[in-house]
């Protein structure tokens, strides 16, 4: 067997067929793709979520992760953001010649464990490799199905005035984590990516309360974009308090140094969620109640004043505005 | 002990803001020199939770918006040099010259590589002997040091592909000429508190002896700033005017010798071309002769088109503290974040950019 990833690899040739067998197949093992016809064929019924997504972050391995275990959580995370019970999954690999076939195996067999934890399966994926220098080692792009329970009406659209806005936990582990690896960059930290499936914690939720009125889980742009977007979509004013949005220690000192805001940092198993007021005691409780929720606070709440604005409360007793992220996070000069 | 989150404990700052309250009676003016404590200032609302008694205003310390179009029109001619490697930091990227950005030059296909630390910029030479590698020195004393670090390290590596294009300037010779021109009137002044760990608070004294106004070094979290004016606002209404250090876990008096040691044994003070306040004496830093073939501008041939400043921009006034953002016609219209005209709005620590994201006041 070749130890590296060869042009060949993706010729649909011989090479490919075992790459595709050994490697993949062999990972994911499941009925609907064992088939290995060109699509997976299986029946649903109820109201579906369809979401797609692309993974390209550097470097492939990071604390706390990689890029396998990033594309099957995300994908997870964006049906679940729709209240769905992620089912299906598909994964489209796109590889650099020379990436070693350790690494690749070491990324599947990540993906393999990732889709076990959320509970879903990978029913149909591909292969391409491309020349040196046209991929950064591997980037992969996704698609993901599930189905929405009855009674369940998510969307960001429908924050309304006096709704609490509920954080899942810490903000910010993700991207200081993935920064702290990145070349060039000589920090060390013991901080781990937070990545996470959040479909579990978003069905205990939902049966303590189904009346949630938004998802969303803040990952590029962090925390906050995602209320930005919420107050734009349901034409809404959001306040949060400064004091209750949790930050690890490390955390801070990272975007500190970094010049960064931890409101911008990305979060790969985080959730926001907007709730009717005399609901969010039991939602909270629900949340806290999850492996993946231990951290969850009220932040915040909706607000019918500043429509598409979020203000924040500072520790000072001071209010600024929350703009969402423009352009890169760029480290400061001093 | 936490660094950060015990610098911000609400319950201390409510202590400090009803002690300003209540001490602050005269009307003062105070500058923030530094882009760090704009920063930390519009983040937190410290404008909203100060007395009426004291107006606070910006001054040039974001190294980016004083460089002058002249200078980034240098660091983009380099980068179109065949072989040459632009390394700077991340901030740069986006500022706008006469006629491109970094980020413009690099979409184009030059070599423009953002570095967290100069010693990044020196590997990136050592890996890579057929190209020459240009470090953008831009910066106070705060980054000149590690600076002259990298050039003293490039020579006893024998390194002959890595250039630094110095456009460092330092903190008391500006501070001198805005004063001087008499344009602000300041009654207090909130020094830097990175500059003040490498130069130290020695260097500040002139300004409290020869010019009256009271100094305090400050750190940048919100109860650093809080207790740094408080101190001033207690120099004031006793009519007082010296130094003080509210930057303890920082800054000490003498600076950090070692650091000023590498300065100096590397570069000499220079005339340097502020924006918005033209050339100011002994403002800048330049290699000494000795270290002469690191320097950029001399090691490469660059013709430069006379500079150009953007119509209706006033960063300039801005940096100097006579204007505000919100005097500018084109702030939040024509110059946002996202389309900057100016340097003060790129800039992470920009006087505009702070206005802009953090939006003044609001509902406070």
């Amino acid at each position: 067997m070749e130890d590296k990833i060869l042009l060949a690899h993706g010729s649909g040739g011989k090479l490919a067929h075992e790459l595709v067998e050994k490697s993949f197949v062999k990972a994911w093992a499941n009925p609907l793709l064992a088939k290995l016809d060109d699509s997976a064929v299986f029946d649903l019924s109820g109201r579906l979520a369809f979401t797609t997504d692309s993974y390209v972050v550097s470097p492939i391995f990071f604390p706390g992760g990689d890029i396998g275990k990033l594309a099957v959580y995300g994908t997870v995370n964006d049906l679940a953001m729709a209240g769905a019970k992620p089912l299906y999954l598909s994964l489209s690999f796109i590889i650099e010649e020379g990436l070693p076939r350790a690494e690749l195996d070491r990324i599947v067999e990540s993906t393999r464990q990732a889709a076990q934890e959320a509970e879903v399966e990978i029913v149909t994926g591909d292969t391409k490799v491309v020349h040196r220098g046209s991929a950064d080692k591997l980037f992969i792009n996704t698609a993901g199905v599930g189905v929405i329970p009855e009674g369940v009406n998510i969307s960001g659209s429908n924050a309304r005035p006096g709704d609490k806005v509920i954080l899942s936990g810490t903000i910010g582990d993700h991207g200081i984590a993935v920064l702290s690896q990145r070349e060039g960059l000589s920090f060390s930290t013991r901080l781990e990516s937070d990545c996470a499936p959040l479909g579990k914690l978003v069905a205990e939720t939902l049966a303590a309360s189904p009346n949630i009125h938004c998802l969303r889980d803040p990952t590029r742009g962090g925390l906050a974009t995602s209320l930005n977007e919420l107050a734009r979509q349901s034409k809404v004013g959001i306040r949060i308090e400064e004091e209750k949005v949790p930050v690890r220690e490390e955390v801070l000192a990272a975007c500190e140094m970094l010049g960064f805001d931890p409101l911008y940092v990305a979060n790969e198993g985080k959730l926001v969620a907007i709730v009717p007021a005399e609901d969010a005691d039991k939602i909270l409780g629900a949340m806290r109640a999850n492996q993946y929720g231990k951290g969850a606070a009220i932040i915040g709440e909706v607000s019918g004043e500043h429509a598409g604005r979020v203000v924040m409360k500072t520790v000072l007793g001071a209010s600024r505005i929350i703009d969402m992220l423009v352009g890169d996070l760029l480290p400061r000069i001093c | 002990m936490k660094f950060i989150s015990e610098f911000r404990r609400s319950e201390l700052a409510e202590g400090l803001i009803s002690q300003i309250h209540r001490q602050s009676k005269t009307p003062a003016r105070l500058m923030e020199f530094c882009g760090g404590h704009t920063v930390t200032i519009f983040r937190y609302g410290i404008r909203q939770v100060l007395p009426r008694t004291i107006d606070m205003v910006s001054g040039p310390g974001c190294p980016i918006c004083v460089t002058a179009n002249a200078d980034l029109d240098k660091a983009i001619a380099l980068s179109q040099i065949p072989g040459v490697i632009i390394a700077t930091f991340g901030d740069m990227l986006k500022v706008p010259g006469s006629h491109s950005s970094l980020q413009k030059v690099k979409a184009n296909g030059a070599d423009v590589r953002t570095v967290y630390s100069t010693m990044d910029a020196l590997k990136i030479a050592e890996a890579d002997s057929s190209n020459s590698v240009v470090f953008l020195g831009i910066g106070f004393e705060t980054t000149a040091p590690t600076i002259a670090a990298s050039i003293l390290q490039a020579q006893e590596k024998g390194l002959r592909n890595y250039y630094v294009l110095s456009l460092h300037k330092l903190c008391p010779p500006v501070i001198q000429a805005i004063l001087d021109s008499g344009e602000v009137k300041l009654d207090g002044l909130i020094c830097p508190g990175h500059v003040s760990a490498i130069i130290g608070s020695h260097p500040w004294e002139f300004i409290a002896r020869d010019y009256g106004i009271p100094c305090v070094v400050s750190g940048f979290e919100p109860l650093d700033i809080l207790q740094c004016v408080d101190m001033l606002v207690a120099q004031i209404e006793n009519g007082e005017s010296t130094v003080e250090i509210a930057y303890r876990r920082g800054v000490r008096p003498e600076g950090n010798q070692q650091a000023l040691k590498l300065m100096e044994q590397v570069f000499e003070p220079c005339p340097a071309r502020w924006r918005g306040m033209g050339e100011v004496p002994d403002s800048g830093l330049k290699l000494r002769q000795e270290y002469q073939r690191f320097d950029a501008e001399l090691a490469f041939d660059i013709t430069l088109s006379p500079a150009y400043e953007p119509a209706g921009c006033i960063c300039g006034d801005i940096l100097r503290g006579v204007k505000t953002p919100l005097d500018c016609q084109l702030f939040g219209k024509a110059c946002t974040p996202q389309y900057p005209v100016g340097p003060c709005m790129v800039s992470s620590e920009g006087a505009c950019s702070a206005y802009y994201l953090y939006g003044g006041d609001f509902g406070g």
